[in-house]
């Protein structure tokens, strides 16, 4: 944080959280088919939060910080701060939760239950951008709970055997590793007092763990575990891949918008605002997450290579994937605490690309293999096109946005003087290659073996008139997250560019 | 003196609003009630402002003072629970209003006057004769109030009105060994003159089995589950929020001005933590394997009173024996709110779908929104997970074990909340569309609006209160426990 940063209490947190937990209450309250009012007030908050969060950008890179506090019970407060790393991941998944309203009112177009679907879907925002704007670990853990609580209804939202399924394990996981947090919160609130967020670290857990090292490593690692889950660390990524079941739109918020990138923000914020990194490395903890995050790399991504299921293989694409973030933060070197920043939002653009694409080949053409999608390229050459983009990107491809993370994370395991880093990326990403090549592969050529006659292959004609291979409500968010997928690597100088960004929130952990 | 006179009110409206209920057409006996349950919480409010202002509120009835006369004093206890037996027979009979089945019968009415009454003399209590003759009254209305259930129920309350009137007899023994040591029945007076630790040890010793009787804690929990789910539904919740909570305020009270005096109170607490780990542990895996509403309910119950004798041992160990009060007394507030709305909103299910079974329950999701999120709020708020009050009460527990270094009772709270989640969790995924029909299957009666809106409103309450409970915490340490009163 920068020595001129100006608090000023200010009751913008508080909207930023009230532009989509309003329209979250009003939606439950609607009857089932006032289909227009409904996304009207989604859109409506989710336009509203990104306006929210252009405006404070500027305001808060200047170096204003604004503030709003509640007593919650006698010294101890719930408290919302603007950082910038808040900021960063409120604008992230406000822009992000944009895309996949727009995507989800058309996916779940016709559909019943849809009042509750759209009242979760904003609680859950409601309740990440409350995780992102705490400001202090209490905060933190109130909403890092209630998203798990809203997610749950959203993983079961279809109802069937598989969806409760699915539900009833990511329930399990996520409530299990929120009785670990629990656990670290209220332990280290025991022995240092109410736990703010400080870039650089809390001087004050500083002088406990010098006290006591033993105590202050269990509860960072307590602390870990709490919010690894969510992140995915292997071994706590159980849920991930069996939560696929969900919806589409379900998916991208589980995998892009909220929950592991909750956890990835997680894992930052105690590596960096509550320990500190040089603290954590101290008590040996810094590298034992570096090695949890590189198995969780290398493992997600072996795993990935073994599924036909092509949200599964997503699914296990983003266990390794997110780890990258845990990675960068494991590493004593601003560039790579940037890298780690920087790729929480690539990650989720070209993860949420995948997923709208995946869930625009089930939803067209009732594709969900992998081996299935032989010739899609020419059925839906838009979609195959943002998907193959996205692909490329996870790959580390210049221009893309992947690219940027894997360079920044590279350069900082070579700054931290640790450069098996280089290998684990590597391995990484010719895995990454391996698994997503093909599907591309795929994509593109003609499916010609069993269907010579017949140009169009098998695949059932557009049912409407526009001509358009998709409704453009699920075609158009796709297409423009894939377009900032490329945006991000082309333009990662640029002024308020994420990368530039990602700087400037890293430079805070580093006085 | 006005404000002391108000400690009066939650014992004298509500009884003699019970005797006129008796008399008066049903209409009337339930507008009677549900006007003094809201002047009830009215007073409540006020009595807690005079707390905060000057501490305990105290009455010696008709002017004499103890030992001649009866002391009744309102502290921060006693009026936080004197709002949740407020808000609960509010919500209990606003539902049985509405719809008679909630009820059981006219004489519904003169025993909640007659139990309102009763559990909120229990709270202003303060001397232990006093309180065993109001705890008798509560018993014989509570048994009454299960026979509501029907035919079917006789067996279930006449195996409650055994259970209760044992506990009773421990609890009279109790009495007569403190007036007979100390010679008053006054609490206060009688911890200061008292001076064998062997015969107060036995005091809180006959105090626990005769409470723990009454409470349902393990090992003596097993009418509860049968007397419970037997009752209608605005039954059950009373018993299940407010009955139980009498016998655990005196157990407190006995612990409270009796724990300090003697060495063997420290094992006893323990015993009684233990029972209420086994509680906690029992009464969820028996909750996980239940497949009715009400009796998953009844085990939660079960489950639940684990947590609220926890603090006894607790204020023992911890340097700050007021955060493990204030911990306990917010569980146990959080799960009367929970509870009512839960049984109320398990109660509206199965009227609707015509069965408590839960496999009979597949599509009341889509049908009845607000009430599956009552049972699953209500559920949050169980398990202590924000942003609910329960959340509150168990983050105090949480912080006075790990205080104490108590790592046992610290993992029976982190774990319970799982357990009672699961099972929560179990009555949600039962509303859920069965596969391939998204409209509900059949067609459900629906019951009444206030029905679905009264379940709803106390689970909101829930998240109120655990996202502003300083005024509570407020309250309770504008009079510290232990402090006298």
């Amino acid at each position: 944080m920068n020595d001129d940063t100006v608090t000023v209490m200010s009751a913008l947190p508080v909207v930023l959280l009230l532009t989509s937990l309003v329209p979250a209450l009003l939606i439950f309250a609607l009857r089932e088919k006032q289909t227009v009012l409904r996304t009207t007030l989604n859109l409506a908050g989710a336009i509203a939060k990104v306006v929210l969060v252009i405006v404070l950008i500027p305001r808060v890179v200047a170096g204003e910080e604004l503030r709003a506090e509640f007593t919650w019970i006698p010294g101890l407060d719930i408290v919302f701060v603007t950082d910038t790393f808040s900021l960063f991941f409120v604008a992230l998944s406000a822009g992000l939760w944009l895309a996949t309203t727009i995507y989800a009112v058309g996916y779940l177009e016709g559909s019943p239950n849809r009042s509750r679907f759209f009242g979760f879907f904003s609680l859950c925002v409601t309740a990440t951008v409350g995780i992102a704007l705490a400001g202090n670990l209490l905060t933190f853990l109130i909403f890092f709970e209630l998203l798990t609580l809203v997610t749950y209804p959203l993983v079961a939202h279809r109802g069937t055997r598989a969806a409760l399924r699915g539900a009833r394990i990511y329930l399990a996981y996520t409530l299990g590793g929120g009785v670990a947090l629990l656990l670290g919160v209220a332990w280290l609130t025991l022995e240092v007092g109410p736990v703010e967020f400080r870039a650089g670290g809390i001087p004050e857990v500083a002088e406990f763990a010098a006290r006591d090292p033993l105590t202050a490593t269990v509860i960072g690692a307590v602390l870990l575990l709490g919010v690894g889950v969510k992140a995915a660390l292997f071994p706590l990524h159980g849920w991930l891949p069996i939560a696929m079941v969900a919806p589409a739109p379900v998916s991208a918020l589980l995998h892009a918008v909220a929950v592991v990138k909750a956890g990835a923000f997680g894992i930052i914020r105690i590596v960096e605002d509550v320990f500190g990194l040089a603290l954590f490395a101290e008590l040996g903890m810094l590298q034992a997450l570096a090695v949890v995050a590189s198995v969780t790399i290398v493992y997600g991504s072996v795993r990935a290579l073994a599924q036909d299921d092509l949200k599964k293989r997503l699914a296990y694409s983003t266990v390794s994937q997110v780890s990258y973030i845990a990675l960068g933060a494991a590493l004593l070197s601003p560039i790579a605490t940037a890298g780690a920043i920087v790729h929480m939002v690539n990650q989720g653009f070209m993860k949420i690309t995948l997923f709208f694409c995946a869930g625009l080949f089930a939803e067209e053409l009732k594709l969900s293999k992998v081996s299935q999608l032989a010739g899609v390229g020419r059925r839906m050459p838009v979609t195959s096109a943002a998907f193959t983009i996205a692909a490329l990107g996870m790959i580390g491809l210049p221009p893309f946005a992947g690219f940027i993370s894997k360079w920044a994370l590279g350069l900082g395991g070579l700054d931290a003087g640790q450069p098996w880093v280089i290998a684990v990326l590597l391995t990484s990403t010719v895995l990454n290659a391996a698994y997503f090549l093909p599907i591309i592969a795929t994509i593109w050529t003609s499916p010609r073996s069993e269907s010579e006659g017949s140009d169009e292959g098998t695949f059932p004609a557009p049912a409407r008139r526009s001509g358009w291979e998709a409704p453009a409500s699920l075609l158009l968010p796709a297409v423009a997250t894939a377009l900032f997928v490329i945006l991000f690597g082309v333009a990662a100088g640029w002024d308020y560019s994420p990368w530039v960004l990602a700087q400037i929130v890293g430079e805070g952990a580093w006085p | 003196m006005s404000a002391a006179a108000l400690v009066l009110v939650p014992v004298f409206l509500p009884l003699a609003v019970g005797a006129l209920s008796a008399v008066l057409p049903r209409r009337a006996a339930a507008t009677l009630t549900v006007i003094a349950a809201v002047a009830t919480l009215m007073v409540a409010v006020l009595l807690g402002i005079a707390v905060l202002d000057a501490g305990p509120v105290r009455l010696e009835v008709a002017g004499w003072a103890p030992p001649v006369g009866i002391l009744l004093a309102a502290d921060g206890l006693s009026v936080v629970m004197i709002g949740l037996s407020a808000i609960a027979v509010l919500a209990a009979t606003l539902v049985a209003a509405a719809d008679d089945h909630f009820a059981g019968g006219h004489a519904f009415w003169p025993l909640v006057g007659a139990a309102a009454a009763a559990v909120n003399g229990v709270f202003v209590a303060r001397d232990v004769f006093t309180a065993f003759v109001l705890l008798e009254l509560l018993t014989i209305a509570s048994v009454a109030l299960v026979a509501l259930g029907g035919t079917r129920s006789a067996a279930a309350a006449l195996r409650y009105l055994f259970v209760a009137v044992t506990g009773s007899l421990f609890f009279l023994l109790a009495v007569a060994l403190t007036y007979g040591h100390t010679g008053t029945v006054d609490l206060a007076r009688a911890a200061e003159r008292a001076d064998d630790t062997v015969i107060v040890g036995a005091i809180i010793a006959l105090t626990v089995v005769g409470m723990a009787a009454k409470t349902a804690l393990f090992p003596l929990h097993s009418w509860l589950p049968v007397a419970h789910p037997a009752a209608p539904a605005a039954v059950s919740a009373l018993l299940s929020a407010l009955v139980i909570k009498a016998s655990i305020v005196i157990l407190w009270r006995i612990v409270e001005y009796f724990g300090p005096l003697t060495d063997l109170a420290a094992p006893l607490a323990t015993a009684v933590g233990v029972a209420g780990a086994a509680a906690v542990l029992w009464g969820g895996v028996l909750a996980l394997r239940r497949d009715r509403l009400k009796s998953i309910i009844a085990y939660s119950t079960v489950a639940q009173v684990g947590y609220m004798v926890l603090l006894v041992p607790l204020v023992f160990t911890a340097s700050d024996p007021q955060v493990a009060w204030i911990g306990g007394i917010l569980i146990t507030l959080a799960h009367g709110v929970a509870k009512v709305a839960m049984f109320l909103a398990a109660g509206a299910l199965a009227t609707a779908a015509g069965t408590s079974r839960l496999d009979g329950l597949e599509g009341t999701i889509s049908r009845m929104p607000w009430t599956v999120a009552a049972i699953g709020l209500a559920g949050v708020s169980l398990a202590g997970l924000p942003p609910t009050l329960g959340f509150v009460g168990k983050w105090m527990l949480v912080q006075a074990s790990l205080d104490a270094g108590a790592w046992w009772w610290l993992a029976l709270l982190l774990g319970g909340g799982l357990l009672t989640f699961a099972y929560t969790a179990r009555m949600l995924r039962a509303t859920f569309n069965p596969p391939g029909d998204f409209s509900g299957a059949r067609e459900l009666t629906r019951p009444a609006r206030t029905v679905a809106i009264v379940p709803l409103a106390l689970a909101a309450l829930s998240v109120v209160l655990g996202l502003i409970p300083w005024l509570l915490i407020e309250v309770l340490s504008a009079a510290p426990m232990g402090g006298g009163a």
